[in-house]
Formats: C-alpha cells, structure tokens, sequence
C-alpha cells in the first residue's frame, strides 16, 4: 500500500493505492484521482511550464507549458530544449515553441499572446 | 465625463468585477491599472492548477487572465494602463495620473477596489543579518524571472512555505538553481499541500517547519545564511543552529492587502484581514463602494476571487441601477473559537438570496470537526470536515431559511466544535 497526495486539484485528498490490486485507489474523491494516483505509481507524469525568449515583445520571455503530461523523468531534458529557442513578437497563445518534445508527442505551447512593442 | 462604474485595479478581481457588471448592464465602465497591461498577478504566476473551479479545466495564470481578457474584448468596457489611482473620495471620485494624460479626476456612480496584495518584506518580519543584495520577496523574484528574463540567484535558502515561495522552489530548481532548504517558522506549511508534494518533494527540497532564518551575513551579496529550530513560542533554540551557503534568500512570508486607497476614503477596516469590512453583496461602509480580491482578504485560489468579484461587480450594477433592495435586518458575523475571520463582516438579510456564502480561516489545524453557526445559545446550522488548515481558506453557504431564524440582537457566531474521538 502506498500513500500519496493527489495534485490533481488544491483539494490535495490522501491516496492509498494498492499496488497488489491493480493498482486500486481509495480516499480519492473524483475520477481523476483514481487516475492519478495509479499513474504515480506505474509511470509519473508531470506537466512542465517554463518561459521561452522573445525578442520585441512587451516583455523579455513568454511563458509556456507542455501541451499534455510528459515522463517524469523527462522534466530536465525537456526543460534544456527550451534554451534554444528564441520568439519574435508579436506571439499568439497556444502556438507550439517545440514540437514532440523528446518523441512524447507532446509539444511546448505559448500560454499568452504578446503584442510587439517598439 | 461620469462612469457607472470605475475598477480600481485590473487583476483578475478587477477584471471579473468589470464583466459582471457588464453583463448586468452597466455601459460606462472604466478599468484603472497601473501596470503596463491587465490581468495583474497572473502575468507572471505562469505555472498551471487555476482555473479548475471556474473552468473546469487546469489553466496557466497567463491562460487564466486571458479567458477574462477575451470575456471583455468588444464589451467596451475601458481601460487605462500605466494609471496610478491616488484617491477614491466617498462621494466616488476617483483621482489618477499617468504620463500621458497628467493627473485627471473621474466621477463614477460605483467603484470597485481590486487593487490586491502585496508581499511581506524583510522589514515587516525584522529578519536579522547584513543588509546585503541577494533577499528577494518570491513574488518579485518570480517577475524577474518569468516576465523580465533575470535569473536571480543559483543557491536558494526560501524563509515561508507560502504558495508562492514553494512556486518558487521549484521553479528555481527547473532553471538550475539549487534550493537547499525551505524554512518555515510554524509546525505547519503555509501553502497547499499538493504545492509542498509537487514543488518540494517532488525534487528532494528538504522542508524545515519550526525553524527560521536566525542570520545572513554577506558583503556586497548573500553568503551565508543561519537556520536555527524554533520552541512553541517561535523563538529559536540554542544549539540547532545549522548554516547554509547560498546566495539568495526568497521571503514567501504572507501577503497584506493594499488598502492605502480603502483607508484614505474612510471605510471601515477589519484589523484581521487588512481589509475593509464588507456586507454580503462586497459593499463596504460606503455605499456604492465594493471590494473584492485579495484586497478584501488573502485567497488561496484565484478562482475564489473571480467568483467574489463577480457577485461584488453585479452588486455593483444593482446599485447604480437603484435595484438594490431594501435595509432590513442586520446580521453581524463574529469568528468565534478556531476561526480567524470571517467575510462578509455583516449581512443584510433582505439581500440574501437562498444562502449567504461564508468564507474564514481557521487558526490551526483541525481534525475531523463541524463548522457551526450560532445565534445566541441557538445552533442555526453545523457543517462536518474532515481537516481544515489556517492555509485553506473555508466556505459555507448558510441557508437563508435558517438565518432567519437568528437573533438580530446578537452576533452571528461561526465556530469550530472539534470532533472527540
């Protein structure tokens, strides 16, 4: 039995998971804690948000997030594919900086728009 | 040029109160920021976990202030950015100035103040050692980090495990810092606890509770700072003292409402929040003048202060409107055992609908325990949870048919009765 808990939501419920029953959660109190609680577990998964360059913009760096949960054990590897990069603004939201972030899939997206600021 | 309704502040209470009382019809409305673009604080929170309440989604803060910013696009609704509001009269003028217009005097038919918090500085908690470079407030850190591209520190000692502070560690951490040790001076962490799980543990940052920063010695920069274990009257213990080489210290040791605004027009203030004392639909003492946000009292969740500007924004329409109902029975909230506030301050009765919502904290941490509102010797209502922490705001929402039943002459209590096992 292992104890965890959730980051789901700021409710932050206990978990115990079952390691002997596939992987059973108890003390969650929504779906997707279940969810969480067995991923923890089997293979942990971490959404990462960073800033990126850009150049012209109101600011120095934009922020942006991996378009879905990455490995775990990825978060450092994918945080260094993000010193190369270098925007010019203006910038959309939701535009992808990197795409499939080491072969997950996954891209990093921009989470603001930025307007050109001469 | 009058407005109906001049928004002092454009984070995320000022922008939700502005769209409220948009939608509830309000036309002339004006957002007053003096930042040079809106969405406040959220601007530099880039991480993810808002949103989930409001939008059932989980929203970076950029994300976040930018659903409201779309909300109000084409709304004319007006803003002002790079605007410092100087005063807000009773009678609801509101004076400004900002480089390109010089200093202007609005009237408006309401105001809502949103103008939020501010950190707590190395001052405010009289933090011993040299007066060297290197000690930063998290949250200013965090905007040299996020927004203005400076890395502001490779060895991190963090004093506070606030929200922001443990934000911070791990974000630290992401960029290559070293965060050697979060301190903090309670036996409790002060933030959420899935921020100590997923920004501590996550990478091994050791949590210090019942310690602090005893000394930091530096010339020009942070060197060193000194960690010494606390006793129950938060005053250090000889011999525990242990020493850090860092250079950077980040302070995430609780917020303070910014009411230099509030207090200059003469609203009545709580002492326990560092806010204005409100009525249940936001209203302060000064009729037609509402607070929400964080300068009302400190969230935890931004959700929280969208949902409070929002009603805070209708009631302001209502009053510009002449819809607002009539006075009728007072009620007066009192935190009671194990409650540190409560908010609103007082209920007019005849304005609530089917229940009147009730936030507070509690002073400690609690077990399984029930929640009851009292009037007089008379329980009217009683509310079972499992845990409750000082760093988790609470809410209730007490059902209008049972307020009815209180005692106008006495004090609404709201109290925590713990469990006996």
């Amino acid at each position: 039995m292992r104890e965890l808990t959730c980051i789901v939501c700021p409710k932050g419920c206990r978990l115990k998971v079952d390691e002997a029953h596939d992987w059973a959660v108890t003390g969650n109190s929504c779906p997707r804690g279940a969810e969480y609680g067995k991923a923890e577990c089997v293979a942990p998964t971490r959404v990462v948000t960073s800033t990126v360059r850009i150049e012209g913009g109101t600011h120095r760096r934009i922020p942006v997030k991996t378009s879905g949960p990455i490995p775990k054990k990825d978060v450092f590897a994918a945080m260094a594919l993000l010193d190369a990069v270098c925007l010019q603004a203006p910038v959309e939201a939701h535009v992808p900086v990197v795409r499939d972030i080491l072969g997950t899939g996954v891209d990093f997206i921009t989470t603001r728009a930025m307007k050109r600021e001469d | 040029m009058k407005y109906d309704l001049i928004v002092v502040g454009g984070g995320p209470a000022g922008l939700a109160a502005a769209k409220a009382a948009r939608e509830a019809g309000l036309t002339r409305i004006l957002i007053l920021e003096r930042d040079k673009e809106l969405g406040g604080i959220l601007n530099q929170c880039i991480h993810n976990g808002f949103g989930l309440h409001r939008f059932q989604e989980e929203l970076t803060g950029p994300e976040y202030a930018g659903r409201y910013l779309a909300m109000l696009e084409g709304t004319g609704v007006e803003t002002r950015l790079d605007t410092m509001v100087l005063e807000v009269t009773p009678d609801r003028r509101v004076c400004c100035i900002n480089p390109r217009d010089g200093y202007r005097e609005y009237e408006a038919a309401s105001v809502v103040l949103a103008m939020g918090c501010r950190e707590r500085t190395r001052g405010a908690i009289a933090l011993p050692g040299s007066r060297c470079a290197g000690v930063f407030t998290a949250g200013a850190a965090q905007r040299f980090l996020n927004m203005e591209g400076y890395m502001v520190g490779r060895r991190v000692v963090i004093l506070g495990s606030g929200d922001i502070g443990l934000i911070m560690a791990r974000r630290m951490t992401l960029e290559g810092a070293q965060v050697l040790a979060c301190v903090e001076v309670m036996p409790h962490p002060g933030g959420l606890t899935r921020n100590i799980v997923q920004c501590l543990e996550d990478f091994n940052i050791p949590l210090y509770l019942s310690h602090t920063i005893t000394d930091i010695r530096g010339s020009g920069r942070v060197e060193q700072v000194t960690v010494a274990q606390v006793d129950e009257n938060r005053t250090p213990v000889p011999g525990t003292e242990r020493v850090f080489d860092c250079d950077t210290v980040l302070l995430s040791v609780g917020l303070i409402p910014e009411n230099e605004l509030t207090r200059q027009a003469g609203a009545q203030m709580d002492p326990r929040t560092g806010g204005a004392q409100v009525w249940e639909n936001m209203e302060t003492s000064i009729p037609g003048v509402f607070a929400c946000g964080n300068v009302v009292h400190v969230h935890d969740l931004v959700d929280f202060v969208s949902a409070e500007s929002e009603r805070a924004g209708r009631a302001a329409a209502a009053f510009v409107q002449g819809s607002a109902g009539q006075a009728g029975p007072v009620l007066e909230l009192q935190a009671g055992q194990g409650v540190r506030y409560t908010v609103p301050q007082k209920l007019r009765l005849s304005q609530v609908e089917k229940n009147a919502e009730v936030f507070f904290r509690v002073t400690r941490m609690f077990g399984p325990a029930r929640v009851q509102v009292r009037s007089g010797e008379q329980v009217l209502a009683r509310f079972a949870r499992d845990r409750m922490a000082p760093g988790e705001m609470e809410r209730i929402a007490v059902p209008r048919v049972l307020l009815d039943k209180a005692d106008a002459e006495q004090a609404l209590v709201v109290e925590v009765q713990e469990e006996t096992p």
